[in-house]
């Protein structure tokens, strides 16, 4: 039995470090700010970081099945740049807002096939995908585009007061993220799909000769990530009431270390969209601190994060090594 | 050939590559319940007779029957819908995901649309049973030994694929005895079931021990199908290779004959070097020009013991003298500046580089010793790797082979002449025979025994005890990772076993 549970620690350790420095950061920030322990401190972690929250779970699928997706920071800019326009022309939110996820998810199967089949790496189909989605957004406007549109008006800017929380409150599209987590847990535990997602990252060769889709599966992964994406473009043009091409440049880079902050492998086969959680909650913290303290400069995000994924990598392989010998 | 017995009948089978007939002709029956060896040296065609049977080849000629019906097997993936499965040699599993997933995922059973853990766990488990092997199915796969996985590896098979023939591929050479008997006792449970069990393997004990029929095969042609019961174990042999037997006891001889004079000059002398965890201390000394026999089981210390004189782990206590002189700073650089080299065990991880040339692999030994900036030129290399061909006899059209193409027989050659290039004092040879053929196997002994009439020492690990003791001037027995005994060249393989298994 204690066998077991030392098991258990081990195999959920760095999900157990990851929400433990999450816990830890909060408490210290809200010792040092106690604007931070007021609820809507917290609820806005999910409010400013929902989009992040949004394209993680695409990309910890992706980083799952040993790929990574370079492209999720220009298929976001691509899609608040075209739904911008495409209202602004006059058509309603009811076909942008559905048109703009089939795109977003035809660009991911795009890149997606274009690895299976012609054997590119990752890194490169995908770095040409963000230019590629980056660059239409700016052949669609130069400038920032600004929505007008009532719809996304309304969900902009109609809070919901939180039950238990006087005050506290997000707003409807701040649902998607932990609603889209939902979904995630469900296909990566509870689908065939999910468990041949994980067993491709670890031996992709085996897991075709165990006879599942391999090829099917990657391609699907990589859609999902675009569908990810352009659903984050949505939220955070609702959020901005914008769009242009030069929002969230560097998103990608943000969002792999807060996959790998986590718990989930570059290598693939290990991890989960829970962590992803967390590692996108660490980061929203610090950047929350630091806009308390108000004097430092931002970039201290970016130090702060580089830091904390280096630990957190050092853990990481401290446990693999522990799991080894037991 | 029919029979009514008959799971599947292979008459006549030819298959071309170009520049060379892999199979000529091959007839081949495997009846139900049966374990049949599949046998011949490398370059026999079994491996190609395996591919075709698992779809991943097709035959040129011929007809392949799975229970009188006549086949095309178009695919891996339509082998398995036929029943046909392979567990190979590397398995061929996922280790992140559990063991219940890698037996039932592609037929999981769900609930509300998805999998059904329990359930799944359960059926898991129950199929596990049935090959009498009980274990928690929800740990990952990656927790188990490879015996284990192999074991879970055949039960996938017989889960998903309802397998009626299973073909298993050199599945006991990274197993040590006790796995192997557990695999064994699986493989006999199977049998009782019906099931037609293709067993490739090098090893003849194991082949008197599980066997019904043998088939043989010898360059692409069939020589024959046997009773196991009616072939003695030389016959077995000359029928494989032909030509080798007479070899194998001239060199047996050779060794009772020579009785090299030992040279009582010490190159290595340790003294209660030891590693915590991994290595009890132990005292061993190492005589210029003698082969130093190290016999063990799997786990018995004795790639611990390698990895410690080659400096690949620093030892925790005693002391280590090459030529009288304490080594202070242990790293595989110092060894080599000090003549030590090490063939590792796993050669295609740790040994060769598969995507370079012949050449390239000799000439980086080479490189490591002249440093890495010092170019050779192109004909002082081909000279070197001509010869080194030669030496060793690797068979190779040219030096410009990719040594991913050669035999593992003649990949181990590589490997040794890359060391040899660098001209060591002590070699130290950690399984070298270790999956090749028995032809290819008295080759490198030869090479052996020739390397130390040189002056150079050697330290030979292998499993293959008749090896050891064979070519040995003394013979150092592990066991549990400490050194139990002692002995000179005249040991007989029983005390040795006897030692090894603690009885002595």
């Amino acid at each position: 039995m204690t066998q077991r549970l030392k098991l258990s620690v081990m195999r959920h350790g760095p999900l157990l470090t990851t929400i433990t420095i999450f816990l830890m950061a909060y408490i210290i920030g809200a010792q040092l700010y106690p604007a931070m322990q007021r609820p809507q401190a917290f609820f806005n972690l999910f409010i400013n970081n929902g989009f992040l929250l949004i394209i993680g779970i695409g990309m910890t699928f992706v980083i799952l099945t040993g790929g990574i997706d370079l492209s999720v920071g220009g298929v976001l800019a691509l899609t608040t740049a075209a739904s911008a326009a495409l209202l602004k022309i006059g058509f309603s939110a009811a076909f942008v807002i559905p048109l703009m996820l089939v795109m977003g998810t035809a660009i991911g199967l795009g890149l997606g096939s274009i690895i299976h089949f012609f054997k590119v790496q990752p890194f490169i189909v995908t770095l040409m995908g963000l230019f590629f989605a980056r660059g239409l957004a700016y052949i669609i406007s130069l400038t920032s585009v600004t929505i007008t549109d009532p719809f996304y008006k309304y969900l902009a800017l109609t809070p919901i007061y939180m039950p238990f929380f006087e005050k506290a409150y997000i707003y409807i599209p701040t649902l998607v993220g932990p609603l889209l987590l939902l979904v995630a847990i469900y296909l990566a535990y509870f689908t065939r799909f999910g468990r041949i997602m994980y067993a491709l990252g670890n031996n992709e060769q085996s897991a075709g000769l165990m006879g599942f889709p391999v090829g099917r599966t990657k391609i699907m992964v990589y859609g999902f990530n675009g569908f990810c994406s352009a659903l984050a473009g949505i939220v955070f043009s609702i959020s901005l009431l914008a769009g242009y091409g030069q929002f969230a440049t560097g998103v990608e880079l943000d969002v792999i270390a807060a996959v790998v902050m986590g718990g989930t492998l570059l290598t693939g086969g290990v991890g989960s969209v829970i962590g992803t959680l967390f590692g996108i909650l660490i980061e929203g913290t610090i950047i929350s601190i630091l806009q308390y303290n108000g004097t430092l400069s931002s970039w201290w995000t970016r130090i702060c994060v580089g830091a904390l994924t280096l630990i957190f990598i050092g853990i990481q392989s401290g446990f693999a090594r522990r799991k080894k010998e037991l | 050939m029919a029979d009514s017995q008959s799971l599947i009948t292979v008459r006549g089978i030819s298959k071309a590559f170009p520049g060379v007939v892999a199979l000529e002709r091959v007839d081949f029956t495997l009846r139900k319940g049966e374990i049949h060896a599949l046998m011949g040296e490398n370059g026999a065609g079994k491996s190609t007779l395996i591919k075709i049977l698992t779809g991943v080849e097709q035959p040129d000629t011929g007809s392949i029957e799975l229970e009188h019906t006549l086949i095309r097997i178009r695919s891996p993936q339509h082998a398995q819908q036929l029943g046909i499965s392979t567990v190979y040699q590397e398995i061929n599993l996922c280790t992140n995901i559990s063991v219940a997933e890698n037996i039932m995922l592609g037929h999981e059973p769900r609930r509300f649309g998805g999998i059904h853990w329990k359930k799944l766990n359960e059926m898991a488990r129950q199929a596990l049973l049935r090959l009498g092997i009980e274990l928690d199915v929800t740990q990952p796969l990656g927790m188990y030994s490879i015996a284990i996985q192999q074991m879970v590896a055949i039960t996938r098979a017989l889960e998903i694929a309802s397998a009626k023939v299973l073909i298993l591929d050199e599945p006991t050479s990274s197993l040590d005895a006790n796995e192997t008997a557990r695999l064994f006792a699986v493989m006999r449970a199977l049998k009782q079931a019906g099931i037609g069990i293709v067993f490739v393997t090098h090893f003849l004990d194991q082949v008197y021990e599980i066997v019904d029929r043998v088939t043989i095969l010898r360059n692409g042609s069939f020589v024959g199908s046997y009773d196991i019961a009616d072939l003695p174990r030389v016959e077995l042999v000359a029928k494989m290779l032909g030509r080798v037997v007479g070899e194998l006891q001239a060199l047996a001889q050779d060794k009772a004959r020579g009785e090299r004079q030992p040279d009582e000059r010490r190159l290595i002398e340790a003294a209660g070097l030891g590693l915590s965890g991994m290595l009890e201390p132990l005292d061993l000394a190492i005589n210029v020009g003698e082969v130093l026999g190290i016999a063990g089981l799997l786990g018995s210390g004795r790639s611990e013991l390698a990895s410690l004189l080659f400096g690949l782990t620093s030892p925790d206590s005693g002391t280590l003298l090459i030529d009288g002189q304490s080594v202070t700073r242990f790293s595989p650089q110092e060894s080599i500046k000090r003549g030590v080299a090490l063939c590792p065990e796993d050669r295609k991880a740790e040994g060769i580089v598969g995507d370079l040339s012949i050449r390239e692999n000799i000439i980086l030994g080479l490189q490591g010793r002249y440093g890495w900036f010092k170019f050779i030129n192109r004909q002082k290399q081909d000279e070197i790797a001509e010869k080194y061909i030669k030496l060793l006899g690797i068979r190779t059209p040219s030096p410009d082979q990719l040594v991913k193409n050669l035999s593992g027989g003649n990949q181990q050659k590589v490997i040794l002449a890359r060391w040899l290039v660098t001209q060591p004092r002590l070699l130290i040879l950690d399984e070298p025979t270790r999956g090749i053929d028995v032809g290819a196997k008295a080759e490198i002994q030869k090479l052996v025994l020739e390397l130390v009439k040189d002056g150079m020492s050697i330290v030979f690990i292998s499993s293959e005890l008749e090896e050891v003791v064979r070519i040995s001037d003394r013979i150092v027995v592990l066991r549990d990772r400490a050194k139990v005994a002692d002995y000179d060249h005249a040991v007989s393989d029983r005390t040795l076993i006897q030692t090894m298994a603690g009885e002595a």
